[in-house]
């Protein structure tokens, strides 16, 4: 699969974060999911935080990639928070009959990251891999 | 058929004016005429235009048959006169009578036989035509205040920063639930709001499609990441809830719009205190 069609993943402290800012196809999605599972493994992440504002629809299959990475990140240990979903996407995958269960939602990134644990970048004292960049 | 309508056609315009006279005449005579609404000149030129418009249409069409488009103008014209008769507080059988008063003025005019049939069955269908325009004009008034009722219906208010409130009136159908969800969802969206409190004390019962709407738009919420508290829940309805086996354990449900304030409120980190004894008991 080609570099330009990845959505970046960003690495702050120990969160995720992805902002999904065009409307995806599924080899996207399914590349997205990959990725996610990758570095949340790699980074021991403890939290991923999911922008969907951008998206002006979702189908089913997108609806259900988004179960199956909060699914994929809590095996992970990882909690993850989809923030900023439109509400024509909200009705329609209501009809859809897509309730999205196990994901979390938080209407925008301010609030999805209080929902995290602290993306602090300083050593945090449950976590023995976590870098000590502090002072 | 055609050679009734060649006659029809013939006495239309060879006694035009005299028509016109004898059917304004007995417009104005019948028992039921509405002078009170439309005046006798008002009369006088409808008829006229009327006559006019059919002796065209019998001049171009073959048949009887008033759908054709030969009869497109006659038929635009009866559309106009049922609505603003209807506006004006005609009733239908009155809308329709100025069609079918014309059949004695009329058959006076025609020999018997053929003439006679046809002329019968083209004011039957111009008067039932009539009737249906006055049918539709009074539909569509009764549609839009239907709209109107839907958006004035469904008001979305801010109770507090991050809480918005959405009382409900009235029965919940598939097209007004859709209307309330996605206000609902907008104004979320605009206060920035993290409780939606539906509160359902208008709302007269509470069967499994109005609930299905209500965990539709709950749902919906979610989604958004915004927790949906519903409030107004008379113990009628509560009932009802129970023996219908609805499930609403995974919404908060609260009895009062209070109570689902005070929930609210405590969620957003808020904490209502009285710091003042009421004022009977105060000296």
């Amino acid at each position: 699969m080609d570099r330009v069609n990845r959505i970046p993943i960003l690495k702050l402290g120990h969160l995720l974060l992805v902002s999904i800012q065009v409307d995806m196809h599924d080899r996207m999605a399914l590349a997205l999911q990959e990725d996610l599972a990758e570095r949340i493994a790699e980074t021991g992440a403890r939290g991923v935080l999911i922008d969907i504002s951008g998206l002006e629809f979702i189908d089913s299959f997108i609806g259900r990639m988004l179960s199956d990475i909060a699914g994929i990140a809590r095996v992970l240990d990882a909690d993850t928070v989809v923030v900023g979903m439109r509400p024509v996407v909200a009705i329609t995958l209501v009809d859809l009959g897509l309730t999205l269960p196990g994901v979390r939602t938080a209407l925008t990134v301010e609030r999805g990251m209080a929902m995290l644990p602290a993306p602090t970048v300083d050593e945090d004292p449950g976590d023995e891999e976590a870098e000590t960049a502090g002072p | 058929m055609s050679e009734g309508l060649s006659v029809i056609q013939a006495v239309l315009r060879e006694q035009r004016t005299e028509l016109l006279d004898a059917w304004v005449q007995a417009q104005l005579a019948a028992p039921g005429v509405r002078t009170d609404l439309i005046s006798e000149s008002e009369l006088r030129v409808e008829s006229d235009r009327f006559l006019t418009a059919l002796a065209i249409a019998v001049t171009e069409s073959s048949t009887a048959d008033t759908s054709g488009p030969a009869w497109d103008a006659i038929r635009e014209q009866l559309t106009n006169l049922s609505r603003t008769r209807a506006t004006r507080g005609f009733t239908p059988t009155e809308t329709a009578t100025f069609v079918f008063s014309f059949k004695e003025p009329l058959f006076g005019k025609l020999p018997d036989g053929a003439a006679i049939w046809a002329a019968t069955q083209l004011i039957d269908n111009l008067g039932l035509f009539t009737a249906e325009a006055y049918l539709r004009t009074r539909e569509d008034v009764i549609r839009r205040q239907q709209d109107e009722l839907i958006e004035l219906s469904t008001p979305v208010v801010k109770l507090w920063q991050g809480v918005v409130a959405l009382p409900l009136i009235g029965t919940l159908d598939s097209a007004r639930t859709q209307v309330v969800m996605e206000s609902l969802l907008q104004k979320i969206v605009e206060t920035d709001s993290a409780i939606a409190i539906i509160d359902i004390t208008g709302v007269p019962t509470v069967d499994t499609m109005v609930a299905q709407h209500l965990l539709k738009a709950v749902t919906a919420a979610r989604l958004m990441g915004a927790d949906c508290i519903i409030s107004g829940i008379r113990p009628l309805i509560a009932q009802t809830i129970v023996h219908l086996g609805l499930d609403l354990s995974e919404v908060t449900t609260k009895s009062s719009l209070a109570d689902a304030v005070t929930v609210a409120l405590e969620r957003t980190g808020h904490q209502i205190v009285r710091r003042k004894a009421p004022v009977a008991t105060a000296e």
